[in-house]
């Protein structure tokens, strides 16, 4: 049962979410380049992260205590450039020079450039691994900031996210959260009519860690299963987000023809009507 | 030049993979979640049989391409430059070079042109990974035409070829006449020369255009063929024009500029300017933009050709 004031939370995280959506399609339409479906995706979950979850600071990014997000499918970088814009990491109107020459929203997020990227992703497979470092990083040093990391079902079929994956189990690292973004598609097609990745959750268990399996655009849900992981003990977290690859947007929901392709001006301004604005 | 008719290099690889599987039932190919981009998808579409979309996974690409070669196949394997020679450099080391398989890899998306993907994704340092590699064939086609040859090219002998493809659309510059191990004159000249790959052949045409304005003859040289390089053409023209510039969308440090400059010094040295990227990372942008934003821009390239043509005392 959910009180008055988680309603009123989750209302003011579904409108934050929607403020997402829409810089998505605008900055990916300005761009002219981009990754739309898989930013449209993970909106839900980086918006839970950003307003609900991290124990960050705008005015101070580098706080050492903080909470860590590491976006291992760097791609979905306009989600997370405009999530920390409304959070106050950088001014929502840079958010329209992503892509461009001397901008800080590089086409995949770059901590040199933007302060508040934890790491600089873009070739899939290495945010897990570097998730792992900074956890292990963290408990050396005794600091109680807790890593997340974003990884996409495609980027599961590489090697290397097996790799670290069997690192942050081993090492029990219970300051982890591994967070699939389980669309169901990568750039080509389906991942499972190209390289099947099922049974994920199974997977995720086989490799010791508390898995949960939930609804990636039911913000309660997020919540509730990054709750459940800060109170589990002795190993990392899992949780399987159930998602529908360009969420929001009725025509590029479970199309994988938008991975990688912005909206056409008339698209963008349908896409911006469903989402009850203009361009 | 300006007037120029302009080609997708993706486009002529995959339309000559297609017509490759026809004439050779035995051809494979793969490629790693990117067969839309890279158009070994148009193979796909002909021969499903013969053609495997392995997703994320270029290593494994790569070791697959290996066996499926050590059978006596002939086997294409595509993806990004930054994922072939990158992601995936010692499956392409090991299990293909040093097994000597009959794998050709071609990559798509090298260099700067990539574009607004970045920096991540801007591979700069493929040709010296690749040339560095025993048994190793490496090509960096400038046009259309080039690409259909060296595609065709590379069939025709039993070991691992590497070609580097760029995304953007490219001038047609040459006549497609590629020959491995030898290097194509697209313009004689006796003053400089300028030797160049890849986008950036058109470019020195461009520059030997300006500099023949002003009574300048350079010497145009399209090194497509990397490895094995024309050393015969590259002692002629420093022999017979006493300086060389190079240029390529690529790092200066380990690209066609260090194999140039190592070469004449020791065969016939003479003075050397090499245009490339410098010992940086690339970054988004406008992918034409990008080469001016790196130095690799006409003006740049033309007063490196002045500074060789002064250090030669050709001019005052
Ligand atoms: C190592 C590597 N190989 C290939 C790519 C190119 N690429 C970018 S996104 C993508 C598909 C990834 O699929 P998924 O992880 O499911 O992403 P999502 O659908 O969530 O956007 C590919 C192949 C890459 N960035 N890195």
């Amino acid at each position: 049962m959910e009180s008055a004031v988680g309603r009123s939370r989750i209302e003011e995280l579904a409108g934050r979410a929607l403020e997402v959506r829409r810089d998505v399609i605008r900055m990916t339409y300005t761009a002219g380049s981009g990754h739309p479906g898989g930013s449209l995706s993970v909106t839900d979950l980086v918006t839970a992260l950003m307003f609900a979850e991290l124990r960050i600071d705008p005015a101070n990014p580098n706080w050492p205590d903080r909470d860590r997000l590491v976006l291992s499918k760097g791609h979905a970088a306009p989600a997370l450039y405009s999530a920390m814009a409304l959070r106050g990491f950088l001014p929502r109107d840079e958010l329209l020079s992503l892509r461009r020459i001397g901008s800080r929203l590089q086409g995949h997020v770059d901590r040199n450039k933007l302060p508040g990227i934890e790491a600089s992703t873009g070739c899939l497979g290495q945010g897990v691994g570097m998730a792992v470092g900074m956890a292990l990083d963290g408990r050396l040093a005794g600091r109680s900031g807790r890593v997340y990391t974003i990884i996409g079902d495609g980027e599961c079929q590489a090697g290397l996210t097996w790799e670290a994956l069997m690192a942050g189990g081993h090492y029990r690292l219970d300051n982890l959260v591994v967070i699939l973004d389980r669309n169901r598609f990568e750039t080509d097609g389906a991942t499972e009519d190209i390289m099947g990745i099922e049974p994920i959750t199974d997977k995720f268990r086989a490799f010791r860690y508390e898995t949960l399996d939930i609804d990636g655009h039911d913000l309660g849900a997020i919540l509730a299963a990054f709750d459940h992981a800060r109170a589990t003990r002795g190993r990392p977290t899992a949780i399987v987000a159930r998602t529908v690859k360009g969420k929001g947007v009725s025509f590029m929901e479970n199309q994988f023809a938008y991975h990688g392709k912005p909206p056409t001006k008339t698209e963008a301004e349908r896409a911006l009507i469903e989402l009850g604005t203009t361009l | 030049m300006a007037a120029a008719r302009t080609e997708s290099l993706r486009d002529a690889y995959g339309q000559t993979l297609v017509e490759i599987g026809r004439s050779d039932p035995g051809v494979v190919v793969l490629d790693a979640d990117l067969s839309g981009s890279t158009r070994t998808a148009l193979f796909g579409k002909q021969f499903p049989d013969r053609f495997f979309n392995v997703g994320v996974m270029e290593p494994t690409m790569m070791t697959m391409a290996a066996g499926l070669a050590l059978g006596g196949r002939t086997v294409y394997a595509s993806t990004f430059a930054i994922f072939a020679a990158g992601q995936a450099y010692n499956a392409v080391r090991q299990s293909i070079c040093y097994n000597h398989a009959n794998v050709k890899i071609v990559a798509t998306h090298g260099g700067l042109l990539v574009g607004g993907d970045g920096g991540t994704h801007q591979m700069l340092e493929d040709v010296g990974l690749m040339r560095g590699l025993p048994g190793m064939s490496v090509i960096v086609p400038a046009d259309g035409p080039t690409t259909r040859a060296a595609t065709r090219a590379v069939a025709e002998f039993d070991g691992p070829a590497y070609i580097r493809l760029t995304r953007e659309n490219l001038p047609t510059v040459t006549d497609g006449t590629f020959a491995l191990g030898r290097a194509g004159e697209l313009r004689g000249g006796s003053d400089l020369t300028l030797i160049a790959v890849g986008a950036l052949v058109a470019r020195a045409l461009e520059v030997a255009e300006e500099l023949h304005k002003v009574g300048v003859e350079a010497r145009v040289l399209d090194f497509a063929s990397i490895k094995p390089f024309d050393e015969k053409a590259l002692l002629r023209a420093a022999r017979d024009t006493g300086a060389i510039l190079t240029l390529e969308e690529h790092t200066v440090l380990t690209g066609l500029g260090a194999l140039v400059a190592s070469t004449t010094s020791e065969t016939y040295p003479v003075p050397i300017r090499r245009l490339g990227v410098p010992d940086v990372f690339g970054e988004s942008g406008e992918p034409w933009a990008l080469l001016d934003r790196f130095g690799l821009s006409k003006e740049r390239a033309l007063e490196e050709a002045w500074e060789l043509l002064r250090m030669r005392g050709k001019v005052q």
